[in-house]
């Protein structure tokens, strides 16, 4: 089984609020802090490290960013991923959801034809869940997200658990190809070995770009993206921004007459 | 003539009822209507549903596509992809808006794809802007900095589409005597729309009071971090009969549920009294409760941003100042 896995280097969420933007582009500017792989990324190989177990088979992770993000292929391949690819180029660049999409759509059709792509849900940046989708769309092949669970009629066909609102579920029948946007639920991610990490050097790791992957100019970076960003703007907030001061006695006192006085309750 | 005037809305059902994010979405689109002198369609998918058309045009809608099988009672994600996209192109509306559930964030990335046009997730806003002389589609999406907010527009590929968040924009409001045309639309099972089949649905009650609609929310962010505090929060909600709420990080350690998480992926909502405690005020959680008419912010840092979003600030431990606040309001 040819298994893919889509990963995503991102800005550590941690640091968020001192993440800035260009006031000119509207680019996010990020210097100075740390990036980490999308979380929900690690239960997306986890399930493609469980799959090729099961039926054996070859497991690709991929990853669409700058020369840095190799990192997160690294410790993928140390995982236990069999080869690794960084679409890189200066052409991919400011990509919306729908030209990312189509440049990891192009790499798998041209390059592996994937029996099951795996995703995570969606990353902790941009959090719009749609990459995944529209890579399976662009493939022409079914895709499930949110799946918290999944079991293997055969090789072919499996039924996925799809979460909804409130704890409840879809059960959905999948033939084989196909992509499952996964959520944390899903699975236990293993931990990384000492072995796993020597044996990653020997593996498979290149970079491919715009002409290795002969894409359409007009479809990637952001000459293909559909939307763009326009500006960013401070917004206005009229609070009244009152910082309560004293014992702890003294502030919930004053929390109490404040609620009564402002009619809230 | 203006030349954006077709906005439809793909209205979700299950099970025979309409979900209140869809009619919700119906409400912004029937406001983007009217700022274009245009008209609102919806799109509606399932079987048994000429009733639930007719309700559509009670909430607004000028006319529905009414798309009705057996095999499409239930989501079916190529089937209703093949649906709408083959709507999109015999009728070429302007505007597409689906409502943020969790099956509408699955479908609508599948239709933006197929058709090759551009989507948004999670705007805090849409609305029209006049941009060199034209009606411009605006989404408004909170930036990473706290107080800054980010405007996307969309290029000449139609439709625009956007996904509307819960708690966005209102519910229209409901009118027995409004009259619209229901537009019956064939379907046949193609083989590649079985290539997947939704089996069962199973539909939950919340499990604890929602946020979207409660008058008081109490909401925690990564400052908790035992459980200890976390229930104290807990504790507080409770004192207050107030709706329990939080960030990404509150809800990755399992405090909360995806279903009351606060903010651009989760959702927007106004309550009389919103209470952040230990959440430093990041722009994709503060945008959910802006619209909140008060404020109080309890954090130990005193350079967090959310002090610049909040009516009542307070600088503290919440370990010292929760329990009072409890002790006294069960006094009151």
């Amino acid at each position: 089984m040819k298994i893919v896995v889509c990963i995503k280097q991102i800005s550590d969420p941690e640091y968020f609020p001192q993440i800035t933007l260009d006031p000119e582009t509207g680019s996010i500017q990020r210097d100075k802090v740390p990036a980490i792989l999308n979380p929900l990324d690690e239960n997306a190989l986890e399930e493609g490290l469980r799959i090729k177990e099961k039926f054996s088979g070859t497991l690709t992770v991929v990853t669409m960013g700058p020369p840095g993000a190799r990192e997160v292929l690294d410790w993928a391949l140390a995982l236990g991923a069999d080869e690794a690819v960084l679409l890189s180029d200066r052409a991919f660049a400011g990509a919306d959801t729908l030209a990312t999409a189509y440049t990891l759509a192009e790499y798998m059709r041209k390059m592996v034809e994937p029996d099951i792509i795996l995703c995570g849900n969606q990353t902790e940046d941009g959090a719009t869940g749609q990459v995944a989708p529209q890579i399976a769309e662009l493939l022409n092949i079914p895709h499930v997200t949110s799946v918290s669970e999944v079991s293997y009629v055969d090789e072919s066909t499996l039924i996925a658990k799809q979460n909804i609102e409130y704890g409840g579920y879809l059960k959905v029948k999948v033939k084989l190809p196909a992509l499952l946007a996964v959520v944390k639920d899903i699975n236990e991610v293993r931990d990384i070995t000492a072995e796993g990490i020597m044996n990653a050097s020997d593996k498979e790791f290149k970079t491919l770009g715009a002409a290795d992957l002969e894409v359409d100019p007009g479809c990637v970076g952001n000459n293909g993206s559909p939307t763009s960003v326009i500006g960013t703007f401070k917004q206005e907030i009229d609070r009244q921004k009152e910082i309560l001061t004293g014992t702890p006695q003294e502030i919930a006192n004053k929390v109490l007459q404040k609620i009564h006085d402002a009619n809230i309750l | 003539m203006s030349n954006n005037n077709n906005i439809w809305v793909w209205i979700e059902q299950r099970n025979g009822k309409l979900m209140d994010v869809s009619l919700q979405t119906l409400g912004k689109g029937i406001e983007l209507a009217k700022h274009l002198a245009g008209k609102v369609s919806a799109v509606l998918i399932g079987d048994n549903i000429e009733g639930m058309a007719k309700e559509i045009i009670c909430y607004g809608a000028d006319n529905v596509y009414l798309v009705a099988d057996p095999g499409l009672k239930l989501y079916q994600s190529r089937a209703y992809t093949r649906i709408i996209s083959e709507l999109i192109t015999m009728h070429k509306p302007d505007i597409l808006l689906m409502g943020a559930s969790n099956i509408g964030i699955d479908l609508a990335p599948a239709v933006a794809a197929r058709v090759k046009t551009g989507l948004t997730a999670h705007c805090s806003d849409l609305q029209i802007e006049t941009i060199d002389n034209k009606p411009q589609l605006v989404a408004t999406i909170p930036g990473f900095s706290g107080g800054m907010i980010v405007k996307i527009v969309w290029n000449e590929i139609k439709p625009w589409m956007a996904t509307v968040s819960s708690g966005v924009a209102e519910k229209p409001d409901f009118d027995e005597t409004r009259q619209g045309a229901v537009v019956k639309v064939d379907y046949e099972a193609k083989d590649e729309d079985l290539q997947i089949q939704t089996v069962e649905m199973v539909e939950r009650e919340p499990a604890s009071m929602p946020v979207e609609g409660a008058a008081i929310v109490v909401s925690g962010g990564k400052g908790i971090k035992t459980n200890e505090e976390f229930k104290l929060i807990k504790d507080l909600a409770e004192v207050l009969g107030a709706a329990l709420g939080g960030t990404r990080p509150a809800r990755d350690a399992e405090w909360i549920t995806t279903d009351n998480l606060i903010g651009s992926s989760g959702k927007t909502i106004s309550p009389k009294l919103f209470i952040s405690i230990g959440a430093s005020g990041a722009a994709h959680y503060t945008c959910g409760f802006m619209k909140a008419k008060y404020i109080i912010a309890i954090d130990k840092d005193p350079s967090a941003p959310i002090f610049d979003m909040c009516d009542l600030g307070i600088q503290a431990d919440l370990n010292e100042i929760v329990p009072c606040l409890i002790e006294q309001l069960k006094s009151s």
